[in-house]
Order: structure tokens, then C-alpha cells, then sequence
């Protein structure tokens, strides 16, 4: 880890220093255990601050999107996959920027460290090779970091980067190990009021706080359709049918073009599963289209075009 | 000698005898969460934890709060009905809530009760029967900075009765007149146990590391705190979301909607955030803080500039830690005041 910080912060402070781009979009140390903080260098000697962990959950594309100075940015497989959804989506020019991709660890769920030690205040959290030495008031544990990842990165099919102009330290394991199309839809297979009473389940303690969609890569909409007032197509409260309606329609809109980068679940203060939605819709995408979004900035998102022969399966039901 | 005693194992008598007017909630675990729960006995209580995730602050503001039902049936010969929405059953004890959370509620009394003339009805109705035990902090955590902002681990700000954890009993000092009643029966503390009190006290001051300094902020004109230039940098992270707003316990703005279905409509009011474009977007398309920079700067002006102007000094942060903590970005309200206030 500490060789790839320092390979982070070189290339940075070179690319700063030769003018190459006018800022480095990278992670910096959090200021409480288990975080990473986006981080915006536009110096040499801002460079330094520029960090790498197991810790770096929030996805970085996002901030790419109306930089109109050339950037680099800090990137691991799904960050890559979005940038590449972003230039295809003409959100981002390749050229305007520069992608220091490095392979992805697989990122720490901190609420999954926090359930492992009930009641206990962590104060410092130290990654040593595959392991977390977490230490608080009168105990220290040590926690194998694999036990303790984000659900999706148990599942990620690309944790190199799938373009980028430097490769910070080597490429490494292409996959998390887990089956994505094994998990991918936990409710498939129930039957409508159970698998309703789960999504109520799953989504009912959601405070609107829009967290996920902010987070999100893919939601960059001007205006957001929860934020449009003539008309209001969705009401403000936190009554079931708005926290669902926003909810259903923000993971349609994602459809075809989620990488399962985990941001929305890492960025929800209250630890809802909302992959749950997602994870099923590319599936769906996988299994009618064939089609996995991010790995070619040239390939159009299957329902971002009209096809005559597209699969109309669901219509014939 | 105010002060009384009482074994945690023994406080059925205490619990039921504020159960006969209230309705009792407290901080439990739930997975990893610490949340507001109903509780009946004493071995419902936690003991164990920091401070529940989302403040109190929803027992007297809801997120989501029906302020009147109407009907406006053009068949009808009644004309539009305005209703009052059913009032709440019964009043709400808080049992453990923390000073900072208590700090809190005193803080938004300021707000919303102001002028007393013309209080918020629907928070004055609520806060006059809340009753607030709280539950001194012996272990705070690595995000709290209660001791900057006018509070403190065993602050009795806001509260009815104030309870320190000794251990295996609990010292109860009452703060307001009408917690008296509940606790006139129980033992009188003795010399020893106040003093352990005072120095479980000591030692919670002492863990906080966390600072906030405010002295240039406060001494600063609006203007030149609005224009400091380290605003441009600290927000660059800032997603807009509107986590910050909805933990904390003393963010208070909201948006007022009517709801209509058919003749049946209700006017129900939402948390708003400061954070959202919508929050300011006029009816003509105008944005006064249509950027991002503005909107972030306008939380912690509001809270560390406008209110303490407005509000005899008062801060719009009890140092709780909950936005540092729940943010998705990592930012860190103390280092965006200390930034500030460096000139």
C-alpha cells in the first residue's frame, strides 16, 4: 500500500509540475477512523496529501463531469468503467483527462467492522497487509480485511482499470471471486407479496436524503426528477409511497449503465441495500442484451437506443 | 442536597411511575444502528452505547409532519373544511437522551418559539410535554466536540433531570421543576458519589480532542466570513446531499406542501435541506445559491454566523459529530470551521 501511495503521489506531483493537467482528483486520509476523503490537488506539493486505502469507497468519476481544465484522477476498475460510461455519454472528453488506474482491493464496509464489535468505540483502524487492526478505549482486534469488504466488491468482475493513460503498481486479480449472477437478484425467486415485503423492508427507513443519488455516478440530471416542482411527479415525505417511488424510478434510470461500483450503498447514512434494485436490473440487462456497461466508451447502453428486433419478452408474457 | 441515587437494576419504580403520564422511549441497538425506542422496564434500557444515529430531534419536528386536513367538495354546502390533524395520544418521555441532543432541543427553542408572541404551535405543543432524562457521556466519541460549542459532556441544558452513570446506579439531579415529582422518593446521593460524578465528568472533558475555534468567525463581519477564501476549496468534495442536514440535531428547515386527493387534501410539512437546489429555486427559474459553493457555505454560516447573530449568540451546533460522521465525503465540520476562522 505504501509503495502505491508513493507511486500515486509522484505521478501526481509530475503531471502537476509539467503542467500536464491542473489538478489531481484523488483520496486524502479521513479525519475519523475508516475514511477516505475525495481530494482535489493543484500543486506539487498538494501531492502529498493524496492517499490510497481500502478505505476509498466513494466513486471519483462523478467529479470529472464539467471540469473543463484537464484533470487526472485516481482510479480503480468500477471508477474506470464509469469514466468510460461518461465519455460515452459525452459527459466527459478522453482527452481532458488523464486516469491513473490501479487495481482495487476491494473496499472495507465500515458498518460491517462496526457490527463486529457491538458497543466498542473504534479510534484508529490500521490496514497491515490483509488485515485491519482496529483499536479503541480498552480492546484491539484484528480482522481479516476479506471478511469485512462491501458486498459489491465481494462481486466485482473488474478491479483493474479498464482504460487509463499510467498504471499506478501492477495489475492484479481481475475479480472479487464471488458470482455477481448468484447473488445479483436475492428475490427473484419469491413470489410477488414476499418479494414486496421485502423491497418494503429494504427501503423503509430511507430519509431522503438523496445520498445515493449524489453519490452516484450515473445521476448527474440537471434537475432530478424527485426535484422537479411544475410538475411534481413525486411527493416529499417520508411516507412509503414517495420513498419507494424515488427509489424504483432512480434504479430504472440506472439501468444499463451501473457498474455496481457501490458508492450508493457506501454514501447511505442509514445502510440500505439498494444494490438489491440495481444488481437485478443488470442482470436483466446481461441476460436480454448482453450487455455490460463501462468497458468500451464506444458502446451505447442498450436502453439509451430503439431497436427493432430488441428483446420484447416481457411484452408477450 | 438535590442529587439522588438509583441502582440501574432497581429503576422499574422510576420507569413506572413516568410511565403512567408518558410515553417512554430511549436509545436501543438494533444491528448496528442506535435508535429511538419504545421502552417499558429496566431491562429495555442500553447502558452501552454512544448516541442514537439520527438526533430526537423527529419526536417534536417530524421529517414528515400533517399540520391540518382539509376538504373542498364544490357539491357540498359545508364551503372548504380546514381540520386539526388528531393530536398525539399521549406526551413522550425521552429516557437517556444525551446532553448535546438536550442542547439541542433548547437551541431550536430559540428558533422556534423566538417570538412568544407567535411560537411554532406545532413544535411548542410538543416540546411543552416532552419530558428529557438525560444520560450524562462518560465515553465520547473521536467525532464529538460538544466542549467548543457551548456545551458539554454533562451539560444540563434542555434537560428535566440530568444522569450520570456511575456504574451500577445512576446520580439524578433534577434541572427543571417538574421532574421533581418523579424522583422525591428515591435516596439522597451521598458526598462520595457526587464527587465520582464530578470526576467521571473531569475525565469525559479531558477525551474530547476535538476543537472548533471561533473567535475570528465571531469577530468578522457577515460579509468577510461570506467572502473567505477558503470556501472554494473546502466544498470541492461536498456531494449536496442532504445526510449533514437530516442528522443534525438542530438543522430545522422545511418545506410546506399541500397534498391533494380528490375533495380530500392535507398540508403537510418535510425536512428541507440547504443542500438542495430546490430548497431556494424561485418560482421564476431564479437561483439565488444556484451553486454548490453557496449552498455548502450556507450551512455553516447559518449555524456558526446568522443564528448566532440573530439569536443572542447562540450556535447552531451542540458538537454532537453525527454530519462528520455519517457524511459520505468525510467532511469534517470542525476542520471547516477552523478553516474559516483563520483570517
Amino acid at each position: 500500500m505504501q509503495e502505491l501511495i508513493k507511486q500515486i503521489r509522484d505521478s501526481a506531483r509530475q503531471l502537476l509540475e509539467e503542467g500536464k493537467v491542473h489538478c489531481v482528483i484523488g483520496y486524502r486520509q479521513g479525519s475519523i477512523p475508516m475514511r477516505a476523503q475525495p481530494y482535489f490537488a493543484y500543486t506539487p506539493e498538494e501531492a502529498d496529501n493524496l492517499t490510497w486505502s481500502c478505505f476509498c469507497t466513494h466513486n471519483l468519476a462523478k467529479y470529472l463531469i464539467g471540469r473543463k481544465e484537464p484533470s487526472a484522477i485516481v482510479a480503480q476498475g468500477c471508477v474506470t468503467r464509469n469514466i468510460a460510461g461518461l465519455i460515452q455519454e459525452n459527459q466527459v472528453k478522453r482527452e481532458n483527462i488523464f486516469i491513473l488506474g490501479l487495481n482495487s482491493p476491494g473496499m472495507i464496509d465500515h458498518r460491517r467492522v462496526q457490527a463486529r464489535l457491538p458497543g466498542k468505540i473504534i479510534h484508529e483502524v490500521l490496514e497491515v497487509s490483509d488485515h485491519l487492526v482496529i483499536s479503541g478505549p480498552g480492546f484491539e482486534e484484528k480482522f481479516l480485511k476479506r471478511d469485512v469488504k462491501r458486498d459489491n466488491c465481494y462481486t466485482c468482475t473488474n478491479r483493474n482499470p479498464v482504460i487509463y493513460d499510467q498504471l499506478i503498481g501492477e495489475k492484479g486479480e481481475e475479480t472479487g471471486g464471488g458470482n455477481i449472477d448468484k447473488v445479483a437478484a436475492p428475490w427473484e425467486g419469491l413470489g410477488s407479496d414476499e418479494r414486496w415485503k421485502r423491497f418494503q423492508e429494504t427501503f423503509k427507513e430511507c430519509i431522503r436524503c438523496y445520498a445515493c443519488r449524489d453519490a452516484c455516478p450515473l445521476c448527474y440530471c440537471r434537475e432530478c426528477f424527485v426535484d422537479e416542482s411544475r410538475p411534481q411527479w413525486c411527493g416529499k415525505t417520508v411516507d412509503e409511497s414517495d420513498v419507494y417511488a424515488f427509489h424504483i424510478l432512480r434504479a430504472f434510470h440506472c439501468a444499463g449503465r451501473c457498474t455496481d461500483c457501490g458508492a450508493c450503498e457506501s454514501a447511505c447514512p442509514v445502510g440500505i441495500k439498494m444494490r438489491r434494485l440495481t444488481s437485478k436490473i443488470e442482470k436483466d440487462i446481461r441476460e436480454m442484451y448482453g450487455f455490460t456497461p463501462g468497458l468500451d466508451t464506444e458502446a451505447i447502453p442498450p436502453l439509451s437506443v430503439y431497436r427493432p428486433d430488441d428483446s420484447e419478452e416481457f411484452m408477450r408474457k | 442536597m438535590l442529587e439522588k441515587i438509583v441502582f440501574k437494576d432497581k429503576l422499574d419504580g422510576l420507569l413506572d411511575k413516568l410511565g403512567r403520564e408518558y410515553g417512554l422511549f430511549a436509545p436501543v441497538k438494533d444491528g448496528i444502528h442506535t435508535v429511538w425506542t419504545a421502552v417499558f422496564k429496566a431491562g429495555d434500557l442500553d447502558w452501552n452505547f454512544t448516541n442514537t444515529d439520527l438526533s430526537p430531534k423527529g419526536f417534536l419536528f417530524p421529517q414528515t409532519e400533517c399540520m391540518l386536513v382539509f376538504e373542498n367538495d364544490p357539491g357540498s354546502t359545508e364551503g372548504m373544511i380546514l381540520k386539526q390533524p388528531e393530536p398525539e395520544d399521549r406526551p413522550k418521555a425521552l429516557f437517556n437522551i444525551r446532553p448535546c441532543d438536550a442542547k439541542a432541543f433548547a437551541v431550536l427553542d430559540l428558533v422556534f418559539e423566538q417570538d412568544p408572541e407567535k411560537p411554532d404551535v406545532y413544535w411548542k405543543e410538543k416540546r411543552g410535554k416532552t419530558l428529557l432524562l438525560g444520560l450524562a457521556c462518560n465515553n465520547p466519541c473521536p467525532a464529538c466536540f460538544c466542549t467548543s460549542v457551548n456545551c458539554g459532556p454533562h451539560h444540563t441544558d434542555g434537560l428535566d433531570i440530568l444522569m450520570q452513570d456511575l456504574g451500577d446506579r445512576l446520580l439524578l439531579t433534577p434541572v427543571s421543576p417538574r421532574a421533581e415529582g418523579f424522583i422525591s422518593d428515591l435516596d439522597h446521593a451521598s458526598e462520595k458519589d457526587i464527587k465520582l460524578a464530578s470526576e467521571l465528568e473531569q475525565k469525559a472533558v479531558g477525551m474530547i480532542k476535538g476543537r472548533v475555534n471561533m473567535e475570528n468567525i465571531q469577530a468578522g463581519s457577515i460579509i468577510d466570513v461570506f467572502e473567505h477564501s477558503a470556501w472554494e476549496r473546502l466544498h470541492e468534495s461536498c456531494i449536496n446531499c442532504g445526510t449533514c442536514t437530516f442528522y443534525c440535531p438542530t438543522c430545522h428547515c422545511f418545506d410546506i406542501q399541500d397534498e391533494t386527493s380528490g375533495v380530500y387534501g392535507r398540508r403537510v410539512r418535510n425536512w428541507d435541506t440547504c443542500m438542495s437546489p430546490l430548497f431556494t429555486l424561485h418560482a421564476s427559474g431564479h437561483n439565488p445559491r444556484g451553486g454548490k459553493l453557496a449552498r455548502f457555505r450556507q450551512r455553516f454560516m447559518h449555524k456558526f454566523k446568522y443564528m448566532p447573530f440573530r439569536l443572542k449568540g447562540a450556535l447552531g451546533c451542540v458538537g454532537c459529530g453525527r454530519c462528520t460522521q455519517k457524511c459520505p465525503v468525510n467532511i469534517d465540520v470542525r476542520h471547516v470551521v477552523n478553516k474559516i476562522n483563520n483570517n
